[in-house]
Formats: structure tokens, C-alpha cells, sequence
């Protein structure tokens, strides 16, 4: 079997098989999320009038902290890597529970984000604006939810199986991932809640 | 979870049926794509004759206007999505690892994962015939035709989840060949050095995956419309209705292309075999097809000229659909001159090569008078646009498919397919098919609206719809020779031999059918078709050297390990169609469907690349 592995590595260009395959299927997934956003921003500022703005909604304060602990568990992700590539096991399972957990707080914020914005009137059904965050914003979260799934199977896998084999290319792939869905939540905090507020403050002024 | 994996340990050397339900080998995979699509293609060719039918004379009344909707819409699905894709996957899997001189695809159980998908999408899309209608309002779908209050009842849903789950199928497929082509070519096999088909092959892929995500989004939005009354395409809430025509046109686009690059791929590789010529042009041909790919994404609102999106959109839209004229006539160029004092061989995989040329260039110019945005209003859904694409899609998609699978049934099978019956198969498809779609050119320019389920005797379009129905009998007859040849060819057609053509690509190097290994020792490339290199020399002038003596050790193949066969990417495949029932009717089903599917995938990640034989 162990010689099965090493034959595997011969790759016309020497990048292991399934680490292309988690780059190129993140690229299908940026026409994904692009999709979803070019969404978003058609029907930025279209709903009807008198239905609730991303300026009356939107909490900053709060999804800044979610922010914040978003990207904490991507610097938990590269030191979990860092870990099992120096074949340290026990360190990585630290890091790496630490990234599933951070990523379920994140999770919990953007339940707790959703429940408030139904109690202050936004629902999907409630306007263009309410349909077209929630998906958003709820895809990006599905994501999120599968990463951390991933995280804890590996978490599990780490006592039954090798994960330094092949310098930890099955910690890489869960890393990539992780990193990509922090990078969409980056865009997302971007465009949908601090241009969003931008521009509500500036109709205020003026 | 662990006694789950255990009663499903991985299956050594299953027989029967299980083997195919099991097998992870790229070749069977392709076999059961090829037949399972052309089945499709058939149940797709029924729908057209009984519309021919209802259509052939003035004020029938075979089906009714209800059924007659749906047939049109289940017809270009059927065709589209069910039949030309899975027909060009199947000689991705047959042929893609034999060109590259791989052993199999880089990922063998995801192979196994994207067709059992497709069969079962295929079924959720097509189960609407018996759980009470299928979608009747075009394959496009526009909005607000699909909303709820439009379209009830549950037609919608199984055009939505079966697109839905086709499309995984397709990104699996098609990231499995993306990496497959980089990453497993023969030693000495550069980029510029792969057969055409094999380009082909990879710009279809990336088309593949940046297409399907936008459709996805597109069947996402209007499925929590539908069901949860959000807000997408509701203009009572402030929604542009438009939006789902430029997501479903920006996917549509590439799709078409999807759908002709693999044919391009073929005939690049059938009409040099049967020329005796290197094809004419190679850089030039691999770089149209990747500037065909990349316009294809400019041009997608060629198909909204009439929706009032303005001077300056129709003017940039109808330049650059010029413009992608260009490759594709460089293309056609290179054909024609690769057999320009060619020695011709007129065998059928040729016939049908060269039949492509000429349908697609009818098809081609069709298209260059759409592309004018004001001719295109005229044109507009009359039968003119269906003419049109079916010299494209059917005169050339269909047509290269045919010419590929007389050119590598012998690959496939080890036998040859009769070349007389071949013949006759091609004129009869021919005729039947000029006959049943060039007569649409006049009824279209005579106003003739596409998707009416008859027309009145005093419109004056008796008679060429007479003749198109004539014609598509004669095709439908065409296609029965076809099988006819299939099945007598399977059990007595003539032994192939390694290399009946003469060919120029590696899959011609190894035995028919290939081993389950295919190569015993992986090939070292010195060139372009490198087969032929291997037989003649550079210069084609040398005597033809021992070939078979690369290959003949069957004593190689000790050490070789393939992967085992398995279960999980059926099971997998079963959860994600039970999940898609489960949105159609209680989301119950879904939640047990996707526990199904994430069991299987644990199982997948856990069982071990092959079962211990010692």
C-alpha cells in the first residue's frame, strides 16, 4: 500500500491530485458566491419603500466581533496545519478543535444576527432586501457549517488514522476550504454591511 | 457507523450486476454513461416525433396543448442535459485517460460518484411524466411564467431538483477530467502536445464548472420563491423579472458551448486518421477552442435581444456573437484544409466527420443572422431560431457523437461496427435530417411561432410541415439502423485488432478492449500524435517500426494495482436523489437523503484504496 502512495505522487506537475481539485472546485465556488452577490447588488436599494434598509438593520458593533472570531479561526486553521506538517498531533488536535470552535461562534452570532433582525421586522419574505440577505448570508453560514463538520471529522480521524502522511495534505484541503470561506465572509462584510451602512449614513447627510 | 462500513466492506471482485453498480473503472463508467444517455436520446427522439406528428398536418389534435408544452420543454432537457452532455461524458471517460496514457481518471470513485448522480437526477427530471406532469414552460423557464400562482403543482420542482442534481453530477465530472489532464499525462506529454479532443476535453471542463454554480444560484432562487415566498422574481416587491433570464443566458450560453467543443474534439481527431494528415493548424485550433471559451461568456444576451435591453446592450451583444463567428470559422478552415490533399478514407466515422462540417457550417451562418440584433427580432421565436439550433446541436453535436462512436466502438469493444450498415445509417440520418429541419428556415421566415401546439391550414405551412415530418421519420429510421448495427456489430462484427484505422493517438497503442490496466508500461511521448510518430517517425517516412512490442508483455501487469470497486458512490448518489425528492414533497426525505450521503461519504473517506489481498 505504501508504495501505491508514493506512485500516486507522481503528478505530471507534482501537485498532489486532490489539492487541485480543492483549488479549481473553490474557483466553481467564486462563480457560486458571485452569483449570490450580483443578486445582492441588483436589488441593492430596489425594495419598496417603507420596508426596513441595511442601514436600519444592520448591527456593525456586533458583526464585527463575529468577524473578528471568523478570522481568529483562520489563524487557529494555519497553526493546526503548521502543526501536523511538523508531525505534531497533539498540537494540532488543539488548534484544530480551536478552529471548530471559533467557527461555531461565529454560527452562534449569525443565529443570534437572525433572530434579532425577525424580531426587528426583516424576514425573507419581508422585501428584496430580506430575500436576497438571508440567501446570501445563509449559504455562506451552510459553508461554514460543513467546514466545521469537516474540522471535527478530522478531529475524530486524528486518533484512529495518520494524518501526517503526505505532509498532511488531508489537513491542507479542510485549510483551503476554511480559508475560502473566510475570504467570501470578508467580501460579504464588505459589501452587504459596511458599504451598506456607508451609503445609509450618506443619504442621511445629505 | 463503523458496522455500516463493515457490512459494506469494499467489494474485491463482485460479479454480474454488482460489478457494474460497483465498478470504479473509468472504461465501464463510460459504457454505462454511453448507455444510459443514448437511451435518453431515444426517449428525447420520441418526444420530437410525436410533436413532428402532431405538427405534420394543420388543426390535429393528437395531444393536447397541455401535453404539448410539456413535450417541447421535456424534449430540449431530455436532449440537452440527459443526452448530447452524458453522450460527450461517456467519450470523456472512455477515451480522456487511453489519450493521455493514464491508467485511469484521477479520481476513480468520483467518476463512479458523477454518473450515478446522473442517473438518478435524470430520474428525478423525468419522473414528472408519472407523478402527476412534467415542466411545460420551455427549458429557459423564464420568470414569472415559474412562479407559483403561474405554474402550480409540482412540475417546476422536478425541472428545479433534477437540474439541481444534474449539475452536481456535471462540476464532479468535470473537476475529476480538469485534474485528470493536468495532473496524469505520459511522461514527454506537454500541453501542447495532447490530442485535440483532449483540449477539448479541458476547456469543456472549466466551462463546466464556472457555468453550473450560476444556473445553481438561479434554480436556488426561484426554488425559496416557490416555496417559501421569498421575493427573487416577485415584481410585486420592487423584482426585476428579468434577472433569471441573464442568470440562466449566462449559464445558457456556455452551455452551448458545453455541448459543441466535444464535438469539435472528435472530429479533430476522426479527420486526421482518415486523411493521413497531422491536423492542419494544431496551435491554432487548441487556441481557437480556448478564445471560443472565453467569448463565450460575452455573448449571452444575444439570446435577450427582444427584451428591451437597450441600443447599447444589443449593439455590444450582437458585436461580440460576430466575433466568436471568427474561431469558429478558423476552426472550420483547419478542418477543410487538414484534408485538402489528404489520401481519404470514406469510411463511416469519416462520413459523419465531414457531415458535421457542412450541418455546422449551415448552422453556423444561421447564427451569424442572428447575431444582427435587428434581423434577430424577426427571427425571433419563429421556427427560424429552431432550425438553427438544430444544425448546430443536432447536425453538429449529434452528428460528431456518431462519428466518434464508429471511429472508438472498436476501441471500446474490440470489434468494428459494419461500415456497410454505417453507410446506409449515415445517408438515412442525413436526408431524414435536412428534410425535417431545412424546410424550418422557410416556415420561420414565413412567421411559423415556435412552441403552438397546430396552426390553421390558411397560415400556408401544410406543406413544408408535412415535409419536416416526413424527414424526421426517415431520421428515426436512421437511428434504428444505427442499433441495428450496434447489436449485430456487438456479438458479430469483425475483430478490431489494436488499431484498425491507422490511428495517430496513444488509445490505438493498446489492445481492444483495452486491459483494466490499459497501459502496461506507461508510454514515454515524443510528439504529436504519438502513435503515429512511434509507427512512421517524424517525418512519416520511416518504416513502420514494431509497435506492438511495447505492449505485448502481458506479464506486465503484475504490480499494477487498480482501485477496488465500491458501493459508496451509488449511495452516496441514492441520498442526494432521496434529498431532492424530500424538497419536492417533505423535507423529512431530505434530511434522511443527506444523512445517507454524509454516511457515504465518511465510508468513502475511510475504506482503503483497495481491499488487502494478501
Amino acid at each position: 500500500m505504501h508504495h501505491s502512495q508514493v506512485s500516486e505522487h507522481a503528478t505530471t506537475t507534482g501537485i498532489d491530485h486532490r489539492k487541485m481539485l480543492i483549488w479549481v472546485f473553490l474557483g466553481s465556488e467564486c462563480m457560486f458566491f458571485g452569483s449570490l452577490l450580483a443578486t445582492y447588488l441588483i436589488y441593492y436599494g430596489q425594495s419598496l419603500p417603507g420596508t426596513p434598509t441595511p442601514g436600519e438593520i444592520l448591527d456593525i458593533p456586533t458583526t464585527s466581533v463575529s468577524t473578528f472570531v471568523l478570522l481568529m479561526s483562520s489563524l487557529m486553521m494555519v497553526l493546526a496545519y503548521s502543526s501536523i506538517s511538523r508531525g505534531n498531533v497533539r498540537n494540532f488536535r488543539i488548534w484544530i478543535l480551536c478552529t471548530a470552535l471559533l467557527g461555531s461562534t461565529f454560527l452562534g452570532f449569525q443565529i443570534f444576527e437572525f433572530t434579532e433582525f425577525a424580531r426587528e421586522g426583516l424576514t425573507p419574505k419581508t422585501n428584496l432586501f430580506g430575500t436576497t440577505f438571508f440567501t446570501l448570508t445563509g449559504f455562506h453560514g451552510a459553508h461554514v457549517t460543513v467546514g466545521v463538520i469537516w474540522l471535527l471529522s478530522l478531529f475524530g480521524y486524528s486518533f484512529k488514522g495518520d494524518l501526517t502522511k503526505d505532509g498532511g495534505v488531508n489537513v491542507d484541503l479542510i485549510a483551503l476550504y476554511w480559508h475560502f470561506v473566510d475570504v467570501v465572509w470578508i467580501v460579504i462584510f464588505t459589501v452587504v454591511y459596511l458599504i451598506g451602512i456607508t451609503n445609509a449614513v450618506h443619504n442621511a447627510h445629505g | 457507523m463503523a458496522s455500516i462500513a463493515g457490512a459494506l466492506r469494499r467489494p474485491t471482485s463482485p460479479t454480474g450486476l454488482w460489478r457494474w453498480m460497483t465498478t470504479v473503472d473509468h472504461k465501464k463508467i463510460g459504457v454505462l454513461y454511453g448507455v444510459s444517455s443514448f437511451l435518453f436520446f431515444l426517449f428525447g427522439g420520441l418526444e420530437a416525433l410525436i410533436m413532428r406528428v402532431q405538427l405534420a398536418r394543420a388543426g390535429h389534435d393528437i395531444v393536447s396543448p397541455e401535453v404539448f408544452s410539456q413535450l417541447f420543454t421535456m424534449h430540449a432537457l431530455t436532449m440537452i442535459f440527459l443526452g448530447v452532455m452524458p453522450l460527450s461524458a461517456a467519450f470523456f471517460n472512455l477515451m480522456v485517460p487511453l489519450m493521455i496514457g493514464a491508467r485511469d481518471v484521477a479520481f476513480p470513485r468520483l467518476n463512479a460518484f458523477s454518473y450515478w448522480v446522473f442517473l438518478f437526477g435524470a430520474i428525478v427530471l423525468q419522473s414528472g411524466w408519472l407523478l402527476g406532469g412534467s415542466p411545460n414552460v420551455g427549458w429557459f423557464a423564464y420568470a414569472p411564467l415559474t412562479s407559483s400562482s403561474f405554474s402550480p403543482g409540482n412540475g417546476m420542482e422536478f425541472y428545479i431538483v433534477g437540474l439541481g442534481i444534474l449539475g452536481i453530477s456535471s462540476v464532479a465530472a468535470a473537476l475529476n477530467f480538469i485534474v485528470t489532464i493536468i495532473n496524469m499525462r505520459a511522461p514527454g506529454m506537454s500541453l501542447m502536445r495532447m490530442p485535440v479532443f483532449i483540449w477539448m476535453t479541458l476547456i469543456t471542463s472549466f466551462l463546466l464548472i464556472t457555468a453550473f454554480p450560476v444556473i445553481t444560484v438561479g434554480l436556488i432562487e426561484l426554488y425559496f420563491d416557490r416555496t417559501f415566498g421569498m421575493n427573487f422574481f416577485n415584481s410585486a416587491a420592487g423584482a426585476d423579472v428579468v434577472l433569471w433570464q441573464h442568470l440562466f443566458w449566462v449559464f445558457g450560453h456556455p452551455e452551448v458551448y458545453i455541448l459543441i467543443l466535444p464535438a469539435m474534439g472528435i472530429v479533430s481527431e476522426v479527420l486526421p486518421t482518415f486523411s493521413r494528415k497531422p491536423l492542419f493548424g494544431y496551435p491554432v485550433v487548441v487556441l481557437s477552442g480556448i478564445t471560443i471559451g472565453f467569448m463565450g461568456w460575452a455573448v449571452w444576451s444575444h439570446h435577450m435581444f427582444t427584451v428591451g435591453l437597450g441600443p447599447i446592450a444589443n449593439s455590444v451583444f450582437a458585436i461580440t456573437t460576430m466575433s466568436i463567428a471568427v474561431p469558429t470559422a478558423v476552426k472550420i478552415f483547419n478542418w477543410i484544409a487538414t484534408m485538402w490533399g489528404g489520401s481519404i478514407s470514406l469510411k463511416t466515422p469519416m462520413l459523419f466527420a465531414i457531415g458535421f462540417i457542412a450541418m455546422f457550417v449551415i448552422g453556423g451562418l444561421s447564427g451569424v443572422m442572428h447575431s444582427v440584433a435587428p434581423a434577430d427580432a424577426q427571427q425571433q421565436d419563429t421556427y427560424f431560431v429552431v432550425a438553427h439550433l438544430h444544425y448546430v446541436l443536432f447536425g453538429g453535436s449529434i452528428f460528431a457523437i456518431f462519428s466518434g462512436i464508429y471511429y472508438w466502438f472498436p476501441k471500446a469493444s474490440g470489434r468494428m461496427l459494419n461500415d456497410r450498415i454505417g453507410q446506409i445509417n449515415f445517408w438515412l440520418v442525413t436526408i431524414g435530417f435536412n428534410l425535417a429541419f431545412f424546410p424550418m428556415h422557410f416556415l420561420g421566415l414565413d412567421g411559423m411561432p415556435r412552441r403552438q401546439y397546430t396552426y390553421q391550414s390558411e397560415m400556408g405551412w401544410d406543406l413544408w410541415n408535412l415535409v419536416s415530418t416526413t424527414g424526421s421519420l426517415i431520421l428515426a429510421i436512421g437511428i434504428l439502423v444505427f442499433l441495428h448495427n450496434f447489436f449485430r456489430s456487438l456479438r458479430h462484427g469483425e475483430i478490431a485488432g489494436n488499431d484498425p484505422w491507422d490511428g495517430r493517438t496513444l488509445e490505438w497503442s493498446i489492445s481492444s478492449p483495452p486491459p483494466e490496466y490499459n497501459f502496461a508500461t506507461i508510454p514515454t511521448v515524443h510528439g504529436r500524435d504519438a502513435f503515429w510518430e512511434e509507427k512512421y517517425g517524424h517525418d512519416g517516412m520511416n518504416v513502420p517500426a514494431s509497435v506492438e512490442a511495447s505492449n505485448a508483455t502481458e506479464e506486465g501487469h503484475h504490480g499494477i494495482h487498480m482501485p477496488s470497486p465500491s458501493y459508496m458512490p451509488m449511495i452516496a448518489a441514492i441520498g442526494l436523489s432521496v434529498a431532492g425528492y424530500g424538497l419536492i414533497y417533505h423535507f423529512a426525505a431530505s434530511v434522511v437523503g443527506a444523512c445517507i450521503t454524509l454516511v457515504a461519504i465518511f465510508g468513502w473517506a475511510m475504506e482503503p484504496p483497495a481491499e488487502p489481498t494478501e
